[in-house]
């Protein structure tokens, strides 16, 4: 079980690349998502549901519509969202993903296929073709929250032209080679960047698993 | 020929785990990439790593409130029978050739409808995606393929069998990717059939003399 915190809901939230680095350490009395989530795949618990959604929905409401959605559909895709999340939270697995990963896939998915109209192709991890992964760690806790709060530090540490990057690719849905024509950039340009950037990124999560 | 590494040792770019991650890429080239994770451990750590930093700049997006009654319609909807939510597609069973995201574009591979031109049987995937072209493509033992360059960049996975050009030799699971710098040749392993998924963002431009001959084949 991942022990992870919610961010006080309804606090501000500093602008993308802008004082994430400046997080408050304190103790957060909130409930933890995991827990919510669990609560909710156990007993269909509704008030645990509800937290979720204050916590999720505006994020997700703003993720959609910086990727282009009009404000009637972005309401419509955070819904079939959380619906996903009701629907699936039992096959959440703690020991894979934190809670806001696993919901920015679904989240993902949902909007290639609502502004798309294209599916984003993924593994069967039951697919008996599936190579084993050889290092596959046991059960363990990993320290989700400690992780995502030291990662959105290191996305705000990143030099702006690496950030920007990171800006369109995920919330432009823009892939590096239409990144380099944009910034009028050589593709190997854009591809360093992102390599660097990454390099940076995987130092904070390998630090912490 | 028969080594014994774990896993395919030719890999998508850094960028290209990215762009699957982030979903910025288009489906065929994500098929490609998700084919290429069934067969690669490494990699489907690389993109659960960026699939993090896809949650971590979720949660650092400023909130954009929701109307007041968007949670109220959600429990409402909690009670409803799921008939809005799709059947689960009906899967193959097991393949040992295509892993799971591939068998639900293809479908079994002894039932392919092939188009066979000279060393080569391919059938196209995927139609309908402007400026890609999604293949699945089976080439003879020690067939040398016409020399070529490439408007755009060319992807090939491959399934079974192997293939060599002057950046290396390509096994089940390899990922080669050829852009228009590249001026290959790429010939298939003496022992065994090649069979390659292979995505193409532009035409390709055939540079020999046989391959300007060759041209109207390829381009089909």
């Amino acid at each position: 079980m991942g022990i992870e915190a919610v961010c006080l809901v309804g606090m501000p939230v500093p602008p993308f690349n802008d004082c994430m680095a400046t997080e408050p350490a304190k103790p957060d009395p909130n409930p933890l998502l995991a827990d919510l989530l669990d609560a909710v795949a156990r007993r269909q618990d509704r008030a645990a549901f509800a937290r979720l959604f204050e916590h999720f929905a505006p994020r997700l409401k703003a993720y959609v519509r910086r990727l282009g959605a009009p404000d009637q559909k972005a309401e419509d895709i955070v819904q079939e969202v959380m619906i996903t999340v009701w629907r699936r939270a039992a096959l959440y697995d703690a020991s894979q993903a934190s809670v806001g990963t696993w919901i920015f896939t679904i989240a993902r998915n949902k909007r290639i296929d609502d502004l798309r109209r294209e599916r984003h192709p993924e593994i069967d991890p039951d697919d008996p073709t599936l190579v084993a992964d050889p290092h596959e760690p046991a059960e363990e806790v990993v320290m989700w929250q400690d992780q995502a709060r030291r990662l959105r530090a290191a996305i705000g540490a990143l030099p702006e032209e690496q950030a920007l990057i990171l800006r369109k690719n995920f919330f432009e849905d823009k892939a590096h080679g239409v990144i380099a024509q944009e910034l009028d950039l050589p593709l190997g340009t854009v591809k360093s960047r992102a390599r660097l950037a990454l390099a940076k990124l995987r130092q904070v999560l390998e630090d912490i698993v | 020929m028969a080594d014994s590494r774990v896993g395919p040792v030719h890999h998508p770019s850094e960028a290209r785990l990215l762009d699957y991650a982030s979903g910025a890429t288009r489906e065929p080239v994500a098929l490609l990439i998700a084919t290429h994770l069934a067969l690669c451990p490494g990699c489907r750590r690389k993109v659960g790593e960026l699939e993090a930093v896809g949650g971590a700049l979720l949660e650092s997006l400023p909130a954009e409130p929701v109307k007041d009654d968007s949670l109220a319609r959600l429990l409402a909807r909690l009670d409803r029978p799921e008939t809005t939510e799709p059947a689960a597609p009906v899967r193959s069973p097991g393949d040992p050739i295509l892993p799971q995201p591939l068998r639900d574009y293809v479908g079994r591979l002894d039932q392919v409808a092939w188009r066979h031109l000279g060393p080569i049987a391919q059938v196209r995937l995927l139609p309908g995606f402007e400026g890609l072209t999604t293949r699945l493509v089976r080439i003879r033992p020690a067939a040398a393929m016409p020399r070529h360059t490439h408007a755009g960049t060319e992807l090939s996975l491959v399934l079974q069998g192997g293939f060599s050009d002057a950046a290396g030799h390509y096994r089940r699971g390899d990922v080669a990717e050829a852009d228009s710098a590249v001026d290959h040749q790429p010939i298939t392993d003496a022992d065994e059939e090649c069979l390659c998924l292979a995505v193409l963002d532009a035409p390709v431009r055939l540079t020999g003399r046989l391959g300007r001959l060759l041209n109207p084949f390829i381009r089909s």
